[in-house]
Formats: C-alpha cells, sequence, structure tokens
C-alpha cells in the first residue's frame, strides 16, 4: 500500500488558473458579438492578430526565460491580454499595431517584470498605452457603426484594409471613419459648443454613442456572469461605476450645457468594459477588499479627469496604470484586522 | 427562564466555505464495535503537553480501565487500558502526529476476558453537589482530553487564573465534511452529554450551557431537546443551531458566532468569561464522573469514497486504523490517501498500523481521484479568493509571499500565528498553492527562531553580566590600590600600618599556643 502523504487539505482543488482565464474569455463573447455587428468584421481579425503575436511572443519569453512551456503557454492568460488589448483597436487598425501593442504586454509589461503573477502593470493597458501614444492617428481612425455607414465592409476588404492599408475602390476613409463619440464631445466642447449640440449629431445613440451604448450593455452581461461565477469580486466594478455617477450626476444637473450626462460617461468609450474585465484584472490589482473599492474609485477618478482636462478622448488606460502604480500603497493601507487583534 | 445571552443572537464570521457535508452516508448504520484486535497500541501521549509518570512494566497484567501513567499535573494526562490483557512490550511504532514518525508505545495484548478494575470508587456520588476541585480531580484521573481532536488536557480547561466562567459551550459542530462522529453521539447518547455538560458547568462554575449544533443535522435536536427535558430540570442548557459554514466549529469561530466577540489573540476564551469544549467530552466526562469509568473508547467515524462501508465505529484506544477499516467493509485497491480527521484539515497517515487515540475522530479514505493530484503549482495570480475565504481575515497570499522570500518577520508581522490552518485558501487557490503548508513550514521557523532567540539572549545576558563583573572587580581592584598608594604616599601610616599588620600576624600565631597550653 502507497499513501501520499502532502498536507491538507485533501479535496481536489474547485479552480484553475485556466479555468479562471477561460471564463473571463466566455464572458466577452456577447461583448464581442456586439461589436462585430456594430463595426464589422474587423474586431475579430484584430483578436485573432492579437492573440497568434501574444502566443508566439509568449513562448519565445517562456524559452529565453528557460521556463516550461506547459503549463504557461495554455494558462490562457496571454490570450486574455491579447483579446483585452484587441477590443480597445478600432476594427481597421493595420496588423503591425497588434504586434506592437503584444511585445509591449507580453514581452516588457509581462515577461521583464518575471512572467505570469508577477507584473506590476496591467499587461493589455501597458499594450494600449504604447500604440496610443506612438500611433496616434492610426488608433483614430474608427468606423462609422453600422446605421451611419454606407456599408461596412465585407470579410475580404477587411483583411485587404489590416494588412496592406488599402481600401476598396468603393469605399473612402472619409466615408467609412468616424470621430467616437468621445473624440466628437472633446471637441465639441473645446469648440465652445454645447454638450446638447454636439450631442445631436447621429453618432450618439439614446444614452450613450450610438452602438457603443449597446457593445457596452452586453460588455456588463458578461461581466454580471463573471460576478455570478465569482470569477470577479464585485468591489471593482461597483466602486468604479459608482464613482462615475457620483462624479458626474453633480456637475451635470448645474451645467447640462456643458457637462456629459452621468449615462453618456458610462456608455461611451471603454468605462464598462474597465469596469468588469480591465480593471479586475487580479494580478495587477488590489488584493484586499478594500483597497479594491479605493482601486475601483480611483480608476473612475483620473479616467473623468483625463477625459475633462487630458489629451486623450478616452482615459481609461492611463487611470489603470496610474492605480497599479498605487496598488502597494493601498494594499498596504487597507489590511483587514485580524481576529482577536 | 434564565437570560441567555450566548446564543441569543447569531453572528457571522468572515470568509468560510459552504462544502458539500458527506455526512449521511456514515450515519445510516447503527454503532458498532470492531473485533478485539490482536494488539493495542497505546502511546503515553495521547494529549497536547508532557507526558505522565508510567505506572506499569513489560510482562504486567493489566484489568480494563486500569491506570497505564499517572498524571502529576494538570497539563499530564494518563492513559488507561482500554481492555484486560498483558503488557507485551514498550517500543516505537508509528503514530500520527508528526506525519509520518513513531513514539513510545505500550503494546497490550488483551486477554479477551475485558475484566474491569474496580470503578465505584472512582465515581463521584451526588455530583450535583460535589466540591468543583473534587469533580476536576477525577475528570484528570479519568484521562480526559479535548475528543475534537486538538486533545486539549480538559482540567487544564476547568482550572487556571482566569475570570469567572460563565457560559460553558458544548461544541457539536463538526464543520468538515464526513465527520459525523459527535452527530452520532448526540443521537445515541444525548442524556450523556447533557449530564456531562452538567458535570463540566458545576466544575467551572458556570451558570449556563449552549449546546451549539449544525443546522443540517435534523434528529439531533430532537433527540437533545428530549433528554434535555429528562436530565435539565433546572433548564441550565440551551441547544443553539447554527449555520453550517466551514470552519464554524472551530473555538474561535464558534465563538465569534454564538457572541459576537472575538477571543483576544494573546488570550483564551476563558478571559471572555466562556469555556468551549467538545460533546464528546462532555459524554466522557459523565462516564468518568458517575460511573467511574476512564477515558478508554471513543466513537470513530471511517468514511470516503475509498471505504466499502462508512459507518461510526466505538473504537478501544489503541486499535490499529487497519481494523477499522476492516470494521467498516473493507477499503478499495485503488487507496491513495488515508487521512486522520477531515479532508480540510485532517493529518495524512503514513500507514494504516497507527493506532487510534483520544483525539481520533475521523479516518478518512480517499482514491486517487478523490484527492488532489500531483498538479504543477502556479504562480500566485493574486485574485484575492483566499482573502475572501480566511476566517480570521488574514492576507494568505502575502503571508505566502514572505514566505516564500524567507522573510519571516514579516509574515509574522502578518499574524502568521493567527492562522488556525482551516484549509480554506489552500482549497479554493487557482494556482493550488499547497498554503497550509507554507504557513506551518514558516510557524515551524518562527518558533525555531523564537527558541535560538531566546538562548541567544539567554548567552548574550550571561556574557555582558560577566563582563560587567569583571570590569567591576578591575574597578575595585584599581581603587583598592589606589586607597593602598594614598595611604603609602601619606606617609607616617604606612609604617603604623605595617607595624600594625606584623602584630596581628603575631597575634595569630601565638594565640593557638596559648590555646594549647
Amino acid at each position: 500500500m502507497k499513501l501520499t502523504l502532502a498536507g491538507p487539505p485533501h479535496l481536489p482543488p474547485i479552480n484553475t488558473v485556466s479555468g479562471v482565464m477561460k471564463q473571463v474569455l466566455y464572458a466577452l463573447i456577447p461583448g464581442i458579438a456586439a461589436h462585430v455587428w456594430f463595426f464589422g468584421f474587423g474586431i475579430l481579425f484584430q483578436i485573432a492578430l492579437a492573440v497568434g503575436f501574444a502566443l508566439a511572443l509568449e513562448a519565445v519569453m517562456l524559452r529565453l526565460r528557460d521556463r516550461p512551456l506547459e503549463p504557461f503557454l495554455t494558462d490562457y492568460s496571454a490570450v486574455v491580454t491579447a483579446v483585452l488589448f484587441a477590443l480597445c483597436m478600432p476594427p481597421l487598425a493595420p496588423w503591425w499595431i497588434a504586434l506592437t501593442g503584444m511585445v509591449f504586454a507580453i514581452v516588457v509589461a509581462k515577461h521583464f517584470y518575471g512572467g505570469l503573477g508577477h507584473n506590476l502593470f496591467n499587461p493589455a493597458m501597458v499594450g494600449f498605452a504604447a500604440v496610443i501614444v506612438a500611433f496616434p492617428l492610426d488608433l483614430s481612425q474608427w468606423l462609422a457603426p453600422r446605421q451611419l455607414s454606407p456599408g461596412l465592409p465585407g470579410l475580404w476588404q477587411t483583411a485587404q484594409a489590416i494588412f496592406t492599408g488599402s481600401l476598396p475602390e468603393a469605399l473612402t476613409w472619409d466615408a467609412l471613419s468616424q470621430a467616437t463619440p468621445l473624440d466628437a464631445l472633446k471637441t465639441g466642447v473645446a469648440e465652445n459648443r454645447l454638450v446638447t449640440e454636439i450631442r445631436d449629431a447621429p453618432i450618439f445613440g439614446d444614452f450613450g454613442g450610438l452602438g457603443w451604448e449597446w457593445i457596452a450593455n452586453f460588455y456588463a452581461l458578461g461581466g454580471f456572469w463573471l460576478l455570478y461565477r465569482r470569477v470577479i469580486s464585485w468591489h471593482v466594478p461597483v466602486a468604479l461605476l459608482a464613482t462615475v455617477v457620483v462624479i458626474t450626476v453633480p456637475m451635470w444637473l448645474m451645467g447640462p450645457d456643458i457637462n456629459p450626462s452621468p449615462m453618456q460617461h458610462i456608455f461611451s468609450g471603454a468605462l464598462v468594459l474597465a469596469a468588469f474585465f480591465i480593471a479586475t484584472d487580479p494580478v495587477s490589482g488590489c488584493s484586499t477588499m478594500k483597497g479594491r473599492l479605493v482601486f475601483g474609485a480611483g480608476v473612475a477618478i483620473l479616467t473623468l479627469a483625463i477625459r475633462r482636462f487630458g489629451g486623450y478622448p478616452d482615459g481609461v488606460a492611463f487611470a489603470v496604470l496610474l492605480m497599479n502604480m498605487a496598488v502597494p500603497l493601498i494594499d498596504r493601507l487597507t489590511r483587514p484586522r485580524t481576529y482577536g487583534h | 427562564m434564565h437570560d441567555f445571552e450566548v446564543g441569543e443572537h447569531l453572528y457571522r464570521f468572515p470568509g468560510g466555505l459552504r462544502l458539500r457535508h458527506h455526512k449521511q452516508i456514515a450515519c445510516r448504520d447503527p454503532l458498532a464495535r470492531p473485533d478485539m484486535p490482536e494488539a493495542l497500541y497505546l502511546p503515553l501521549q495521547q494529549h497536547q503537553g508532557p507526558v505522565g509518570e508510567l505506572l506499569v512494566q513489560v510482562g504486567d497484567r493489566v484489568l480494563k480501565g486500569q491506570p497505564l501513567s499517572r498524571a502529576r499535573n494538570d497539563r499530564e494526562v494518563p492513559v488507561h487500558a482500554p481492555t484486560s490483557g498483558t503488557i507485551r512490550e514498550i517500543r516505537r511504532w508509528p503514530v500520527s502526529w508528526p506525519p509520518d514518525s513513531d513514539a513510545e508505545c505500550l503494546v497490550l495484548e488483551p486477554d479477551g476476558e475485558e475484566t474491569w478494575t474496580e470503578t465505584e470508587s472512582a465515581a463521584v456520588e451526588g455530583w450535583r453537589q460535589a466540591d468543583p476541585a473534587d469533580l476536576i480531580e477525577h475528570i484528570r484521573a479519568a484521562g480526559l482530553a479535548g475528543l475534537g481532536g486538538a486533545m486539549f488536557p480538559t482540567a487544564a480547561k476547568l482550572r487556571g487564573d482566569w475570570p469567572q466562567v460563565h457560559t460553558l459551550i458544548l461544541n457539536g459542530s463538526e464543520c468538515e465534511p464526513y465527520i459525523s462522529c459527535d452527530e452520532m453521539l448526540m443521537r445515541e447518547r444525548p442524556g450523556a452529554i447533557i449530564e456531562g455538560g452538567l458535570i463540566l458547568a458545576r466544575a467551572l462554575g458556570a451558570e449556563r450551557v449552549v449546546i451549539a449544533i449544525e443546522d443540517q443535522m435534523g434528529a439531533v435536536d430532537k433527540s437533545l431537546s428530549r433528554a434535555l427535558a429528562e436530565h435539565d430540570p433546572d433548564d441550565v442548557c440551551r441547544i443553539v443551531e447554527v449555520t453550517t459554514i466551514y470552519p464554524e466549529g472551530g473555538e474561535k469561530q464558534l465563538i465569534q458566532v454564538l457572541t459576537g466577540a472575538e477571543v483576544p489573540h494573546d488570550g483564551l476564551p476563558q478571559d471572555l468569561g466562556l469555556a468551549c469544549l467538545n460533546v464528546g467530552t462532555a459524554a466522557a466526562t459523565r462516564d468518568a464522573v458517575i460511573e467511574g469509568k476512564p477515558l478508554i473508547e471513543r466513537i470513530v467515524t471511517v468514511s470516503g469514497p475509498g471505504i466499502a462501508h462508512p459507518r461510526n465505529l466505538v473504537a478501544l484506544l489503541g486499535t490499529p486504523v487497519r481494523d477499522l477499516l476492516a470494521a467498516a467493509g473493507g477499503r478499495h485497491d485503488d487507496l491513495e490517501r488515508l487521512v486522520l480527521g477531515g479532508p480540510m484539515s485532517g493529518l495524512p497517515l503514513a500507514t494504516d498500523r497507527i493506532p487510534v487515540t483520544k483525539g481520533s475522530n475521523c479516518i478518512l479514505v480517499l482514491r486517487r481521484q478523490d484527492t488532489r493530484r500531483e498538479q504543477p503549482v502556479m504562480p500566485c495570480i493574486n485574485c484575492g479568493e483566499c482573502v475572501r475565504v480566511c476566517p480570521a481575515s488574514l492576507l494568505p497570499q502575502e503571508l505566502f509571499k514572505y514566505l516564500k522570500a524567507e522573510e519571516y518577520d514579516q509574515a509574522d508581522s502578518l499574524d502568521l500565528f493567527d492562522c488556525i490552518e482551516c484549509g480554506c485558501c489552500a482549497h479554493v487557490c487557482p494556482s493550488h498553492i499547497p498554503l497550509v503548508d507554507w504557513y506551518r513550514h514558516g510557524k515551524g521557523v518562527l518558533r525555531e527562531r523564537g527558541i535560538e532567540d531566546a538562548r541567544a539572549q539567554k548567552a548574550r545576558q550571561r556574557f555582558e553580566a560577566r563582563e560587567q563583573r569583571l570590569s567591576e572587580e578591575k574597578q575595585q581592584r584599581r581603587r583598592r590600590r589606589e586607597q593602598r598608594e594614598e595611604k603609602l604616599r601619606s606617609g607616617g601610616n604606612a609604617k603604623s600600618e605595617v607595624q600594625a599588620a606584623i602584630e596581628r600576624a603575631r597575634a595569630k600565631s601565638t594565640g593557638p599556643d596559648k590555646e594549647g597550653d
């Protein structure tokens, strides 16, 4: 009789790292589907490119660092990073943007810091920050949503645009691309136009940006599923969204002509995606429950500040990265009181 | 009616896990006894604390219930002969703690007669009026130690330097999956538990007794209530159902659930006016005080997917685990792990020759597919699940990081020693980090270092004391020399001093002569 002497607990584990990552990917499916509906197939190409580059770079880095490919290549953490990055890309962004982003995300942010579990910064957001700083023009060329578009490019046209940069003859960038709602708001307010007036533009929907608002809704749907499955805790999403509401409601009530409504804030850009999928990244986030509340609130405040005062239309990525820096301090200051102390 | 404070209102403790109980599978059959083993293996240490004084020799014939060792203080616990027979040898034999170790054991070969030693004189007559000190003496002499698994000497829990205990908590909430020995006991012998509780309350001077059971133990509530009507005329006891959330049966958590208060980290439940004992200990107390029978047997759950007929057995102390497995229908062939205790915090057993001791509540039999496989440990991804489930509000992942970096002092400052090793964190960890093993290792290192520190400090103190003594002596010598030089320098005095010394010497040498005359 051969008995194993491993310590307790003796029950099989109830979760795995790859299991957690896979659930995050499943939860993104509704949002991605909505994205395809409103903006065409581009996002699928962006995801495929980013995932391919991420896995290749992950394998190379594991080799260079003398780490086994198994189990690290199949833990899906690089896939989650790549998908979250791709979801922030314009659908027709050229292929080398995904490559550049993944070099910064996987090589710099992840493996230079010690690989899975050791990165201080959210890898997807490091990749995004790198490409938006390096290629601001390419990242501003968003497609107009289906309702305003003369015709979304098909599969072949999308592939051509991404890999060769050329568009089919009938389509031109001017016809296809459109400022995002956040862009429009930013430039509009800078031109001293009223928010109500800016919002009359067709790119705005019922409460956010046209199309965007529905994608955000589907992200939230996936987020609720993650909450239900206890993959993420409620602290970050609740703190983040509640802080946005608490700050923007009084401003909007006082000056509805110059300040966008809370709904407008939440349902445009990447706020909902950030609330459930990005700011909830465990590795680069806080580990105490109170700390997560602070982290979520901090991301919200910084995002609003960047949207209002900063040079970029959306500030989620920078807000997350700035809060990543504060994590060790927040964790230290929010340690729970031990039983009996 | 009494005004019950404890258990009047139930509180939540942070964290914890709702686990599948798996308890009923071992409760279907009534209690049974395994066949008399060929030999009983009795470690002298079946409790937390120093061993008692050995009273028998190899070759001695002993009677059932006869003391084999003697307690010289409340921290020592005697061991009694579980049956009549002969002490064949005293030898090293595998035991459960520490894992994969052995210890001095008395090997008792039963004669099959089950001849009792005289018990009447060991019983206390009229215990309801008995002197508490007398009750505690009897409990100590009967070899009682916590039957919940911790094996803390019962007598040491009953008297000590602490404020008046007002409420005795009888812990019947065995929160770990599979373990059902206390549930069986509460069903089969509810009266013994209540009488034992009243005896313990008298020994403590406590006014109230709260019996905590789990809300999913259906039959227990009824059987206890019926017994209350019979044995508790003064309405001292009260049954409280607590929600089954592992580890609510841990002493600290149970006290938090029942009172909302926390046991101070450097204190005892008694500091809150509470004492917490297992229901099995209460029943054993009753047998010791009313019948004069020492602790020689206990109920053991033999359960798990790897055993043919899971059930509860009344086993003599010293019965090898192998005999229990046989009495439960035998084990499956692909047995992979034997656990003493529950699946969350139990000890792995190295062999089935290990004997049952006073704290052995459950033998869990697990096959390969029921337990953790050997799987790669991933890095911590800081998911915080461990933080969410920790009932002590620790930061398990931070403790792990410090321990891995061998920063033991940092781990200590994050209250490593307040970890109760419940295993919740390791159970939910998606990276499969053996967190409890790390904490035990860290505590071991810190304890050892604490001993070393104390030793080093003592050595330093001795060294410093010696240095100081030497330098003081040196100074004194210098001072004396200076004084002498001073005197010499002051002239005439010196001569007279020399003169005086000579005279003193003369007087001394002549002295004895005179006496000799």
